[in-house]
């Protein structure tokens, strides 16, 4: 029995590595945060003072209330548009159905910054309809900066995920559970509450987490269009880039308030899911009824200008990225200024982005489908702990992850500051948990004796991973995989505080000219950046043969 | 090259439960051996622990003179055909077959050679580039079974392979496995809990039960002479009675309780007074003058044969059975009789069965439990 603890194959090799990896990068960066946090920028020793300092001025302790006030308020009008949409696109006939999923997917992975900073343009102080309005009409168009800016663009961009979990759950409710209601003289709006509205419920439940994290951690729009409204990641940011050293204490006390918030609220709903969670299968999903008259005509008017204003802001960096500019100011005309400005000055920032997102999702792939592996086939209390550290990232911002990963390496005796392997890494952190997930769920349909079945055939354990298991689960990890990349592609909360000059990416380089206000480059690096999306969406399209995405 | 399978004094354990507390079989070389038993009996545990898929705690197995304790599986060189058939479905039927061969690097020409001639041997050439999920589950075990066995295995073991087939898919199966296995010769462990496809396909059985073989036979000894209670009850069915020895003038008779009693002459050591469990299967009775009276409590028309629930006056059976039975032959049958109607029933002596009162022997005379 004792020799078997000690047999020293490929996946204790694998097993041993993970719990390093993730130690590393992980938990050492995360517990620097905590105990910097505790220490005295001037002294260096223990003390709560930068706690204190948080919650006895206002100026701090607002932008936390901020956070959470905008946050619940994104959640919430995410819910009432994600399920309404995806109630009335699974329960009746709509129209162009698959174009307006495929335009909500898209207006969710394209950068929410990009959706700020285009309202900027065409809300903002000089903004076209603002400038259309008053010209015509001396109307004031109500200000776009601070809460109503965040809380639009937010919703904008978060309403899908609630629809796309909603409609995936919907679709599993087999039409026989309706029927049944119907039967015991149920229905209408009864119906949707008393029988639809529950059955969802856990996935909406899930769904809403995700929201509620992505809108909590989000910096790119409040930073462009948040103005005086200040929340947690953008007072993080730059309490920790104005004064390195000084304050990164302060920060770090900061983020770890962060952690501690993000952590509640996914153990919150952790536990208010596993009371109500129930598995469903549907033989026969619900049919799509046609509505009539004037109830239709609402509908689809509804849908479409739900749509209409999600893809809005896509639609005005690519136009704008073709207007013709002079220094900083778009003049009349059309031109391709925008983009040879962009690749004489600012080609590194793309190729960066390419490169370090190719080279991320390998990691992701690679490192995924092993640990997928050893947390589902060779359980363990070790493998168990590793599938615990891999939670994490789910919890942790962007931004708090940046901070982490730059205070824990900039110094001796590993210094990654300033390096691509920094960028890296916190992109394979942050993504690697997703691929994780669905590696094991595709695992766990995969009967274990197709596995004995090649080593009964002489092929060696190891053999058969790459031979058979892996082969097995490369077509889900794939589709999984372009999602990520997707993300990868537009990741800003953690590369702003980590990028230097030569490791810049696109969507940093977007920011950075946004905040120059030089739009003309940073549209044409949008419409570089929502090509790309698209691509990698038709790839996933083709590559899955499915529309169902889950992130 | 096909190998005998010596298992001596094996132990399995988890932990701290023991699943096969000690066990030991000698299966011979090219001999169609099952392991049969109910569900949790340790028979599926014991092949994956001769496929080396589970660990051995105790004891040894041995193909031939070899000790395979400590082999790695996939260098025991076994076939193996699994319950969910676990055919690869990235690989075409053929890909599937080739996939063993290719690992013990034939040439080219000779994997055709052989993938060739054990497709038609299973009769799946027409299906050789489809992918697997176009196949039906019966064609999908057929793969599974040239897979295994083209790559000429020391032995092939086989888990429950026919279980997840209809019914008469499973009958067609059962015989196209006993062809193949005939053909090529090879050792084959077959682990069953169906009793009817035990006896239709196997050369020996071995019962088990908690972890421990009741008895090894080759079919027919295992049913017209189970080594105890629990082998004549589990493989179809026996009614049980209880009796008693008489030793009357070097003369042996066993007693029913309402002293109804036959002359035996195939008895081993048996005292006067003994108290015995009389086993009678439904077929060995027949409706005489003088036997045991029964009333027919319910009757089921099964074409060939009648088969009536039976009640017998207290006392006369054992507690626990689930029914008493008898199976009346129609080929030979004078009457049938009706639900309520009273029948005299003769057991054959030459043909029923007697344990001793721990149900753990039989008294006739030369059964084996280890044949």
């Amino acid at each position: 029995m004792n020799k078997k603890l000690l047999t020293w194959d490929f996946w204790t090799f694998v097993t041993i590595s993970s719990v390093a990896v993730f130690g590393l990068f992980l938990m050492y960066p995360l517990f620097s945060l905590f105990i910097s946090s505790f220490l005295d920028p001037a002294t260096g020793f223990f003390t709560l003072e930068n706690f204190g300092k948080f919650f006895s001025r206002k100026y701090y302790y607002q932008s936390l209330i901020n956070s959470m006030w905008v946050t619940t308020c994104v959640t919430i009008l995410s819910i009432l548009i994600g399920t309404a949409l995806a109630y009335f696109m699974t329960a009746f006939k709509v129209k162009g159905k698959g174009a307006v999923e495929v335009l909500v997917i898209i207006s969710m992975l394209s950068p929410p910054f990009i959706g700020a900073y285009s309202w900027v343009l065409l809300g903002g102080r000089s903004g076209i309809i603002t400038q259309f309005l008053s010209d015509l009409f001396q109307m004031e168009w109500p200000s776009i900066y601070g809460f109503s800016g965040i809380l639009l663009v937010l919703t904008l961009k978060l309403y899908p995920f609630i629809y796309l979990y909603v409609s995936g759950a919907l679709k599993k409710i087999d039409a026989s559970l309706i029927e049944a209601a119907e039967s015991l003289g149920c229905n209408g709006i009864k119906k949707v509450v008393t029988v639809i509205m529950p059955l969802v419920m856990p996935t909406l439940l899930a769904g809403a987490l995700m929201v509620f994290m992505n809108a909590l951690a989000d910096f790119g729009t409040p930073m462009l269009i948040g103005e005086g409204f200040n929340v947690m990641p953008v007072m993080i940011y730059s309490e920790f880039i104005n004064e390195v050293g000084g304050q990164a204490n302060f920060a770090a006390a900061m983020a770890t308030l962060m952690v501690i918030l993000t952590t509640t609220i996914f153990l919150l709903q952790k536990y208010v899911v596993n009371r109500k969670s129930f598995t469903m299968s549907s033989l026969r999903p619900m049919q799509a009824k046609g509505l009539s008259g004037i109830k239709n005509a609402v509908m689809h008017i509804a849908i479409y200008g739900l749509v209409l204003v999600s893809i809005i802001p896509q639609v005005t960096v690519i136009y704008t990225s073709f207007l013709k500019t002079k220094g900083q100011i778009f003049v009349s005309g059309f031109s391709l200024d925008s983009y040879r400005i962009v690749f004489d000055n600012l080609a590194l920032a793309i190729t960066n982005t390419y490169v370090y997102s190719f080279a991320a999702i390998l990691l992701i792939v690679f490192f995924g489908m092993l640990v997928a592996y050893i947390t589902t086939r060779r359980k363990s209390w070790l493998t168990d702990m590793i599938d615990t550290l891999t939670m994490f990232p789910y919890i942790i911002p962007g931004s708090v992850l940046g901070i982490t990963l730059l205070l824990a390496f900039n110094k001796d005796p590993l210094i990654l500051s300033g390096t691509a392997t920094i960028i890296i890494v916190s992109l394979v952190i942050r993504r690697l948990p997703y691929t994780l997930r669905s590696s094991s769920a595709i695992l766990y349909q995969i009967s274990p004796s197709v596995e004995e079945a090649s080593i009964s055939l002489g092929a060696s354990p190891l053999r058969t991973f790459f031979k058979i298991t892996a082969v097995m689960m490369i077509p889900g990890v794939l589709s999984g995989a372009i999602l990520s990349w997707i993300t990868c592609i537009n990741e800003l909360s953690s590369s702003v505080i980590l990028y230097t000059g030569g490791t810049k990416t696109m969507s940093v380089a977007i920011y950075t000219e946004v905040i120059r206000a030089s739009y003309g480059t940073a549209a044409a690096l949008s419409t570089i950046l929502t090509l790309t999306t698209v691509i990698g969406l038709l790839l996933f399209f083709k590559v899955s043969g499915s529309r169902d995405i889950s992130l | 090259m096909s190998v005998a399978i010596h298992i001596d004094h094996v132990t399995k354990r988890y932990d701290q439960v023991t699943i096969i507390p000690d066990l030991s079989a000698h299966i011979k070389n090219g001999e169609f051996f099952t392991l049969l038993g109910p569900s949790g009996c340790g028979k599926t545990t014991l092949l994956r622990m001769i496929a080396g898929f589970n660990s051995i705690e105790g004891g040894k197995i041995k193909f031939d003179d070899l000790v395979i304790n400590e082999i790695p599986a996939h260098k025991r060189n076994i076939g193996m055909v699994f319950q969910s058939y676990a055919i690869f479905p990235h690989l075409t039927v053929r890909e599937n077959i080739e996939y063993g061969l290719k690992l013990r690097r034939f040439s080219k020409a000779e994997i055709k050679t052989k993938v060739d001639a054990i497709l038609k041997a299973v009769k799946i050439e027409e299906y050789q580039d489809r992918l697997p999920e176009r196949l039906s589950g019966g064609q999908q075990q057929r793969v599974a079974l040239a897979r295994a066995i083209v790559i000429h295995p020391n032995v092939l073991l086989m888990d429950e392979p026919l279980s997840n087939l209809d019914a008469k898919l499973r009958v067609e199966m059962r015989s196209a496995i006993r062809e193949v296995q005939n053909q090529v010769g090879i050792t084959t462990v077959y682990v069953t809990h169906d009793q009817e496809e035990a006896l239709a396909i196997s050369d020996r059985i071995a019962v088990m039960q908690t972890g421990v073989i009741e008895q090894i036979g080759k079919p027919q000894s295992i049913y017209t002479r189970p080594y105890n209670v629990f082998v004549s009850t589990f493989i179809g069915h026996s009614n049980l009675f209880a009796g008693k020895i008489k030793v009357e003038d070097h003369k042996t008779f066993v007693l029913f309780q309402d002293g109804y009693q036959l002359e035996m002459d195939n008895l081993s050591a048996v005292t006067d007074g003994q108290e015995v469990i009389i086993s009678v299967r439904p077929e060995e009775f027949s409706v005489q003058e003088d036997g045991i009276p029964c009333t027919i409590h319910n009757r089921v028309f099964l074409g060939k044969y009648v088969n009536y629930t039976l009640a017998f006056a207290p006392g006369m059976v054992m507690k626990n059975q689930s029914a008493t039975e008898f199976s009346q032959d129609l080929g030979h049958a004078e009457k049938v009789f009706e639900i309520g109607e009273t029948m005299i029933l003769r057991p054959n002596k030459a043909k029923i069965n007697i344990f001793t009162a721990d149900q753990r022997m039989n008294l006739i005379r030369d059964v084996k439990q280890y044949e």
